[in-house]
C-alpha cells in the first residue's frame, strides 16, 4: 500500500496544513511533514473534504447494464468526489431479496472505487402491496439499513406504518418518494404556468407535500426514523419545518437540480429535463435553498438516475424521467453555497454518513481516521461536456455549462481511486 | 417569414395577418374550376400522422395538392411506428426522403418542437397532444375576420375543456396577438388557475356561460370527451351540457351579429345542440373549408413560395 504526503491542503477550509495517507489512515497532520518514502502530492489551494456519502444513486445493475453499472457509477462517483453511495433498490430484478442486495454489494466491492452500500425495497417488486423481507436484507453481507421504493411513493398509509415500525427493529429507516399517486397520475412536469402554457400534465406540489405531512405524522405516531428523498417544494419544506420543530425523527434530501433547475426549462420539451419530482419554480429553488443553509433539509442527495439515449430522445411524454448528478453534485452545491466549506462537508459527507450508518465514512481527515477523503480545486472551473463524463449514460442536464470547482483526488482507506482529476481505475 | 409553425405564439400581428390575407387570394381558387396552382410544384410535403384525424390529414393534403406539391402520408398505422420505430429514426428517414414541409400529429405534447430539431425543412404543427393546433387557430381567425370584418377588439368566449385543448392555446395566443378579447368558460376543474398568465395576460375566466353570452361576438365551442366524466371533471354528461351545452334558448341570448364556432367532431347534445350547430350563426362548415385556404397560405409561406 503505498503512502501519500498531501502538501500544504486547506482541511475543510482551515488554514494548509499537511497530511500523512498510511495504511488505510490520516496517519498524521500537522506542518512540514517528512515524505518519508510517500508519494508526494502538492495539494496548494485545494481544500480536503471528508469523502462525500450519496445517500440516492441509480447505478441501474442489474438490468439495465446499458445505462450505468455498478463499476461505471462507482467510477462517476469517485470522479465526483464521493466514497460511498447508497444504491437504490428499483433494480430488475428488484432489490428486495437478501441474493440482489448482496450482489450490489458484491460488485461494488469488485469495483472498488466507492463502497456502495446497497438500499432495500420496502415492498415486494415495488408494488406496494406487502412488505419485502426487510429483516434478511438487514441480517444479509449488505448489511441493509435503508429501505426504499425509491420511483414509487409507499401510498397505502397502513404499510408505510407498519414498514416504519417493523425496521426499528435493526434501527432501519424508510426513505420515502413522496408522491401522492393519484393526484400524480401521466404527470409530465410541475403543475404551474409553463405546464399549462406547454400542455403537459402537471405533477402539483400538493401531491409531495401531503405525503410528507402524513408521513411526518406516522414517524412521530409510532416514533420511527423517516428519510426524505428529493425534496422539492418550497411547501414540503414548510412541513418539515414543523415536524422537526415538534422533535419528529425525519431527515430531508434535496437534489443538486432542485437547487439549481426551474420548470422553464421544460419549455425546450427536451426530456434530459424530464425528472421525478419535477423542476419546479425559482421559489421553491429559494425555498430549497434557504432550508438547506438552515438545516431543516440536512443533506444534498444526487438521484444520479442514469438512462440510455432512446430513453431520453423521444418526446417528453415517453422519456424515462431522471438525470445524472454525481460528477456534478459538488460543483453545484459550490455554485449555490459558495465555499461554506464546514457546511459542504456536513450536507454532503457527515450527515448523509451518520443517517446511513456507515462507519469510517463522514469523518474530517484526522490522525487515525480511515483515508476517505476528496481534495477539491475550488478556483478550476469546467465546462460540462457530457462524452467526458464517466457515466455509461449521457442524461446530464448541465451540458455546456460552466461550473465551479474540480475534483482533483479521492481516496478510499488510503487508497486513490481518483488522482489528478482522472480515475485510476 | 418563420421556419417552423410550432405555435399560435410563434406568430406577431404582422405574420398573422399576411397568412389570413394570403389564404383570401387562395380561397379564390377554390372557386374556379381548375382548383390548382404551380407555386409548390416539386417541393415535398409530408404529412406524418400519428393520431386518426382524417380531416385534418385532408385538409392539408387538399391544401398542398392545390399548390401542387407532392404529398406523400405517413400514418402511424402500417408503417415502422408500429414496430416501434423512434420519432428521431422516422424524422431522420423523412430526411434522406427530402421533405420540404413536415405536417405532423401526434398525441405528445412538444413532439413538432422535437422534430423541428431533427429535420431540415419546415415543421407545422398539426395538433400536438394538448399543446397547440396553431393552423385551427388561423383558420378560426379567419372564418371570424370573413364574418365579423375584423378581429381587433372581437369579444371571443372560448367554452369546454380548456385544460385538454390544443384548439384552445392557440386560439388564445394568436387571437390576443390579433387584439381581440378571449374568455375561457368551463367547470373550474377544465381550466387551469393560471392560464391567463401562462397564455395572454388580458385572458377572461369565466365560469358562468350564461354571464357572457350577452357580450360575445364569438362563441367557440370545443369537444367535450365523454371520458372525462370518468376521471370527475364533472358529474354527467347531461350535467355539463346543462351548464356549458349551447342550445337554443342560450343562443337567442347572444348579439345579433354573434356566430357560433366549433372545431369539429361534434358532440350533438354534449356541448352543442343540433339546432345550434345547423343554424345560420354557425360557421362550422365554413370552418372546413377556411381550413384548406388558410393551410395553403402557410404551407406556401413556409416554403418561400413568395420567392421562387
Amino acid at each position: 500500500m503505498t503512502a501519500y504526503l498531501v502538501k500544504g491542503v486547506s482541511v475543510v477550509g482551515a488554514a494548509p496544513t499537511d497530511l500523512l495517507i498510511r495504511d488505510g489512515v490520516v496517519a498524521e497532520v500537522g506542518a512540514d511533514l517528512a515524505a518519508d518514502g510517500a508519494t508526494v502530492l502538492d495539494a496548494t489551494g485545494l481544500v480536503a473534504l471528508p469523502g462525500l456519502v450519496d445517500l440516492h444513486t441509480h447505478l441501474r445493475e442489474p438490468g439495465r447494464e446499458d445505462a450505468e453499472t455498478v463499476e461505471s457509477g462507482s467510477r462517476a462517483a469517485a470522479l465526483g468526489g464521493y466514497t460511498a453511495v447508497c444504491a437504490m433498490a428499483n433494480t430488475s430484478p428488484v432489490a428486495d431479496t437478501a441474493g440482489v442486495v448482496e450482489q450490489v454489494w458484491r460488485l461494488g466491492r469488485e469495483a472498488g472505487l466507492v463502497d456502495v452500500q446497497p438500499i432495500g425495497a420496502v415492498t415486494v417488486g415495488l408494488a406496494g402491496e406487502r412488505l419485502a423481507e426487510l429483516g434478511a436484507m438487514a441480517d444479509s453481507a449488505a448489511r441493509v439499513r435503508i429501505f426504499s421504493d425509491d420511483g414509487h411513493c409507499v401510498a397505502d398509509p397502513k404499510l408505510m406504518r407498519r414498514a416504519l415500525e417493523y425496521v426499528k427493529a435493526f434501527d432501519g429507516i424508510i426513505a420515502q418518494h413522496a408522491e401522492e399517486p393519484r393526484l400524480t397520475e401521466g404527470a409530465q412536469m410541475h403543475e404551474g404556468e409553463v405546464s399549462t402554457r406547454l400542455g403537459l400534465t402537471g405533477w402539483p406540489a400538493v401531491a409531495e407535500e401531503a405525503i410528507i405531512a402524513r408521513d411526518v405524522l406516522l414517524a412521530e405516531h409510532v416514533g420511527s426514523r423517516l428519510h426524505v428523498c428529493h425534496v422539492s417544494t418550497a411547501g414540503s419544506v414548510e412541513v418539515l419545518r414543523h415536524a422537526k420543530a415538534r422533535g419528529v425523527r425525519v431527515t430531508a434530501e434535496v437534489t443538486p437540480h432542485h437547487l439549481l433547475l426551474t420548470d422553464e426549462r421544460a419549455e425546450t420539451y427536451d426530456p434530459v429535463y424530464k425528472v421525478n419530482p419535477p423542476l419546479r419554480t425559482g421559489a421553491d429553488v429559494a425555498a430549497l435553498r434557504a432550508a438547506l443553509a438552515d438545516g431543516v433539509i440536512d443533506i444534498i442527495a444526487t438521484d444520479h438516475a442514469p438512462h440510455a439515449v432512446e430513453d431520453k430522445e423521444c418526446e417528453w411524454a415517453y422519456a424515462r424521467p431522471g438525470m445524472l448528478g454525481l460528477e456534478t453534485a459538488l460543483s453545484i452545491a459550490l455554485d449555490v453555497l459558495g465555499p461554506e466549506w464546514d457546511l459542504i462537508a456536513e450536507r454532503m459527507s457527515r450527515t448523509p454518513a451518520r443517517i446511513a450508518g456507515l462507519e469510517g465514512h463522514g469523518l474530517d481527515p484526522a490522525p487515525g481516521v480511515p483515508a476517505n477523503l476528496t481534495l477539491v480545486d475550488p478556483a478550476a472551473r469546467r465546462v460540462i461536456e457530457p462524452a467526458e463524463l464517466a457515466s455509461r449514460s449521457r442524461n446530464t442536464p448541465y451540458a455546456r455549462m460552466t461550473l465551479p470547482g474540480r475534483i482533483v483526488a479521492t481516496f478510499l482507506r488510503g487508497e486513490p481511486t481518483v488522482l489528478d482529476g482522472k480515475a485510476v481505475k | 417569414m418563420i421556419r417552423h409553425l410550432l405555435s399560435g405564439g410563434d406568430l406577431d400581428a404582422a405574420t398573422a395577418t399576411q397568412i389570413l390575407d394570403t389564404a383570401a387570394e387562395m380561397a379564390t381558387v377554390a372557386g374556379r374550376e381548375v382548383k390548382k396552382l404551380p407555386a409548390l410544384r416539386g417541393r415535398t410535403v409530408v404529412n406524418l400522422f400519428y393520431e386518426d384525424s382524417t380531416r385534418t390529414r385532408i385538409s392539408f393534403e387538399a391544401a398542398a395538392k392545390r399548390l401542387s406539391a407532392d404529398v406523400i402520408n405517413f400514418s402511424a398505422k402500417g408503417s415502422s411506428v408500429a414496430k416501434g420505430e423512434s420519432l428521431k429514426d422516422t424524422a431522420l428517414t423523412l430526411q434522406a426522403m427530402g421533405a420540404d414541409a413536415v405536417v405532423v400529429r401526434h398525441p405528445a405534447s412538444g413532439a413538432a418542437h422535437r422534430l423541428a430539431n431533427w429535420v431540415d425543412g419546415s415543421v407545422v404543427n398539426a395538433g400536438d397532444g394538448t399543446h397547440e393546433h396553431p393552423t385551427q387557430a388561423l383558420l378560426d381567425a379567419y372564418t371570424m375576420r370573413a364574418r365579423l370584418g375584423r378581429l381587433a377588439g372581437l369579444s371571443v368566449a372560448v367554452v369546454g375543456d380548456v385544460l385538454h385543448s390544443r384548439v384552445a392555446r392557440s386560439n388564445v395566443l394568436l387571437l390576443s396577438t390579433l387584439g381581440a378579447k378571449v374568455t375561457l368558460v368551463g367547470p373550474p376543474t377544465l381550466i387551469p388557475v393560471d392560464i391567463a398568465q401562462a397564455l395572454a395576460p388580458g385572458t377572461g375566466v369565466c365560469y358562468d356561460l350564461d354571464t357572457v353570452l350577452p357580450t360575445s361576438d364569438v362563441v367557440m365551442m370545443l369537444r367535450v370527451q365523454r371520458e372525462r366524466m370518468n376521471d370527475s371533471y364533472f358529474p354527467s354528461a347531461r350535467e355539463y351540457a346543462r351548464r356549458y351545452g349551447l342550445d337554443g334558448p342560450r343562443m337567442r341570448r347572444l348579439p345579433e351579429h354573434a356566430i357560433v364556432m366549433h372545431p369539429g367532431p361534434m358532440n350533438r347534445g354534449m356541448e352543442i345542440t343540433p339546432e345550434v350547430a345547423d343554424s345560420p350563426r354557425s360557421t362550422i362548415v365554413e370552418q372546413v373549408a377556411n381550413g384548406v385556404s388558410v393551410r395553403m397560405a402557410v404551407l406556401y409561406l413556409l416554403l418561400g413560395g413568395n420567392n421562387s
